[in-house]
């Protein structure tokens, strides 16, 4: 573990929230039946924090994402701004966005192909009726690392590399000055070395910017390398919260373990078994219960918490920095 | 696992960056324009090629077609062959036809004893007012419709719309078209004929504005028959493209830099699904110079429309021969017109 970690975990503590959701729930009903995108949750971003969002596909967090952006309206339970609750009238939601800017996977879906790169990165600030247009747009890029910036800017999207096109969806984002990002797998459609000099971007303008974070994967490698915090979550909550390199080296829910067992590096394999979650379907007791391997394995019923497991749902996790994990057995065995 | 990249420097990103490529865009455009126009006149020149054999390939003598019902002596028939070169070799009668056809003489009308060049001329001008007319309405009908529709798909004006358009796509259009004209040129029950359906204008038509009124008048149901048909395709391709470009991430980026609604689908969504439409437009565009032959037909509209059906049914061999080569020679400059217009509008296919 490196020095700026640690040193950025120290701060963490200390961190004034800036974005937070409360007790969060994100319904959809497709076909009559209602799926729980997000079923309850608290999480809280620090000003300056990078926090990552893990679990595999299906398990709500790019819901969380767009409902922290304030693109989804929760069904209950609100989402915090500095304090405030977020206000969806237009004029309030239009001066959110100022705030918390959005990066998407695919920088080449997110660019409008016909627009060139000055235009795409002058739009917000247009929208928003900053002065200067040109200024903003040069620093932009220039702190997306793309320089010189006025190169750029008659280019179309189709005539960057990947690696470029993130960069100017990043641009694009930073020329409203925002406080947070909120970048939905940043890297997963870069090649492995662009993916690098993207991470490094965003530790950069942590570092210069002082901007927060949520960045949303479902790569462990990247939540180790760039995030202060992790929050795992599936089916729609979080199950295992806390500083990344607690989570990661000691995971406690057996979920989390799993994930972590199919990194090259682990000694052995989990292999999950049961049905692949359902939104639609939340299992009762605890939700990951019907694939849990400490339940399977009869270590649960050893500690006597099988019945826990099976019946009594969990509570929700509250938001804080400290380790935690939604998990009778990780709660009743250490 | 690896540690943090803090100091890795993006200086690949720069590097890679607008090595050389500063040539003006619009040469690159009129190349492409100039390859588009070589392709097309070699189009034009194989339909001048295939249109004569395709009319020599025709059953029947045209001679005795023209002859029809009257007594000719074979000297008579010998004559007339040979007034029309029609007693010269193949070969021959080819390289007259090209030559003719490159001087824009495109013979005389069996029929009407008279050039066909100078009928076409005739025509152009109404078939231009009513197909043009019509398609501006059933393009900007169906692109607005298509527009409503895809953004909210799903929605009642949604499902309402593109139900109504594909019953009247389904609709055969000289049934539409004797529906109109009976209810509305002849009149039904207590619903009086309001207006006239025969022809371009009265036989007593006044001049000026009054004259251009009595045109309108004539024109509104040739001119709804002809839309009623046809906006379906308009509808339906806007309407899918713009679902489509609605997924579309960058459409969630733009809504996330704080545009309204409105100017997400002003600015980013519509554009960007007009695309297809544009292609659509010219394409029919070319087939305007056509007609609508069923629809002039059915209102008497003197145009090229009713011209070709003349002639088919005649057959006078020259007339369909000029009317082919002048429809498919607009089809090909229109065609060629939309692959231009597409390279203009849509970057990728610029530097494709």
């Amino acid at each position: 573990m490196t020095e700026t970690q640690t040193a950025a975990d120290a701060v963490a503590t200390t961190r004034p929230t800036l974005l937070e959701a409360r007790d969060l729930h994100v319904e959809f009903s497709s076909r009559g039946r209602r799926a729980r995108a997000v079923d309850g949750v608290n999480l809280a971003i620090g000003a300056g924090e990078i926090v990552a969002l893990v679990g595999e596909s299906g398990c709500g967090k790019t819901t969380l994402a767009r409902t922290l952006l304030g693109l989804e309206r929760p069904t209950s339970g609100e989402v915090r701004y500095d304090g405030d609750v977020l206000n969806y009238s237009s004029k309030a939601l239009k001066e959110y966005r100022r705030q918390v800017q959005l990066v998407l996977q695919d920088p080449t879906g997110s660019l409008n192909p016909r627009h060139t790169v000055y235009e795409a990165v002058a739009e917000g600030a247009r929208i928003h009726g900053l002065p200067d247009e040109q200024e903003v747009v040069t620093s932009a890029l220039s702190r997306a690392g793309l320089r010189p910036p006025d190169r750029f800017f008659l280019r179309y999207p189709h005539e960057l590399s990947g690696g470029q096109r993130q960069r100017v969806v990043i641009a694009g984002a930073l020329a409203l000055d925002p406080k947070v990002l909120i970048a939905d797998e940043p890297v997963a459609s870069l090649d492995a070395s662009v993916r690098g000099e993207i991470l490094a971007l965003l530790l950069k303008l942590r570092a210069d910017l002082g901007l927060s974070a949520l960045v949303v994967t479902h790569d462990l490698g990247l939540a180790w390398n760039i995030a202060d915090r992790v929050a795992v979550m599936y089916l729609g909550r979080i199950v295992e919260s806390g500083p990344v390199e607690q989570v990661l080296t000691a995971p406690r829910h057996p979920y989390t373990q799993a994930l972590m067992s199919v990194l090259p590096e682990s000694p052995e394999r989990v292999v999950l078994t049961g049905e692949p979650p359902d939104p639609t379907r939340i299992p009762g007791g605890c939700r990951f219960h019907a694939r849990c391997q400490i339940l399977a394995s009869g270590k649960a019923a050893e500690a006597g918490v099988a019945d826990h497991c099976r019946t009594n749902p969990l509570p929700i996790l509250p938001s804080t920095a400290d380790a935690q994990a939604a998990c009778y057995y990780a709660n009743n065995t250490t | 696992m690896t540690t943090p990249l803090e100091t890795t420097e993006p200086a690949a990103a720069q590097a890679a960056a607008g090595a050389g490529d500063e040539r003006p865009a619009w040469r690159g455009t009129l190349r492409y324009a100039l390859a588009k126009a070589g392709g097309a006149l070699f189009s034009i020149a194989m339909v001048i090629v295939g249109t004569f054999f395709l009319f020599r390939l025709l059953p029947g003598d045209p001679v005795r077609n023209m002859a029809q019902g009257r007594n000719m002596t074979p000297a008579q028939l010998d004559l007339e062959r040979h007034r029309l070169g029609l007693d010269k070799s193949l070969i021959q009668q080819f390289f007259d036809f090209v030559g003719d056809t490159l001087r824009l003489d495109l013979g005389m009308s069996y029929e009407y004893k008279r050039p066909v060049l100078d009928l076409i001329g005739e025509r152009l001008g109404p078939t231009l007012l009513l197909a043009g007319t019509g398609l501006v309405i059933a393009v900007s009908l169906g692109i607005w419709q298509g527009t409503r529709a895809g953004w909210r798909h799903g929605s009642r004006f949604d499902r309402f719309s593109t139900a109504t358009s594909l019953l009247l796509w389904s609709v055969p259009t000289f049934w539409l078209g004797l529906l109109l004209m009976m209810v509305f040129g002849v009149g039904v029950g207590p619903i009086p004929g309001i207006f006239p359906f025969r022809g371009i204008e009265s036989v007593d038509a006044p001049d000026g504005f009054a004259y251009v009124l009595d045109v309108a008048s004539h024109m509104v149901l040739p001119c709804l028959t002809l839309v009623a048909v046809v906006y379906a395709q308009y509808l339906l391709v806007m309407r899918s493209s713009l679902v489509e470009e609605i997924s579309q991430d960058y459409v969630t980026v733009a809504r996330a830099k704080g545009l309204r609604d409105d100017e997400v689908r002003r600015r980013h969504a519509v554009p960007n699904a007009l695309l297809p439409t544009v292609t659509l437009v010219f394409m029919r565009i070319g087939f305007v110079v056509g007609g609508a032959v069923t629809v002039e037909t059915i209102y008497t509209w003197p145009g090229l429309g009713q011209l070709f059906y003349e002639a088919v049914s005649v057959p006078d061999f020259t007339l369909m021969q000029g009317t082919f080569m002048l429809i498919t020679v607009a089809v090909i400059v229109m065609n060629t017109l939309a692959d231009v217009a597409y390279h203009i509008l849509d970057p990728r296919v610029r530097s494709a």
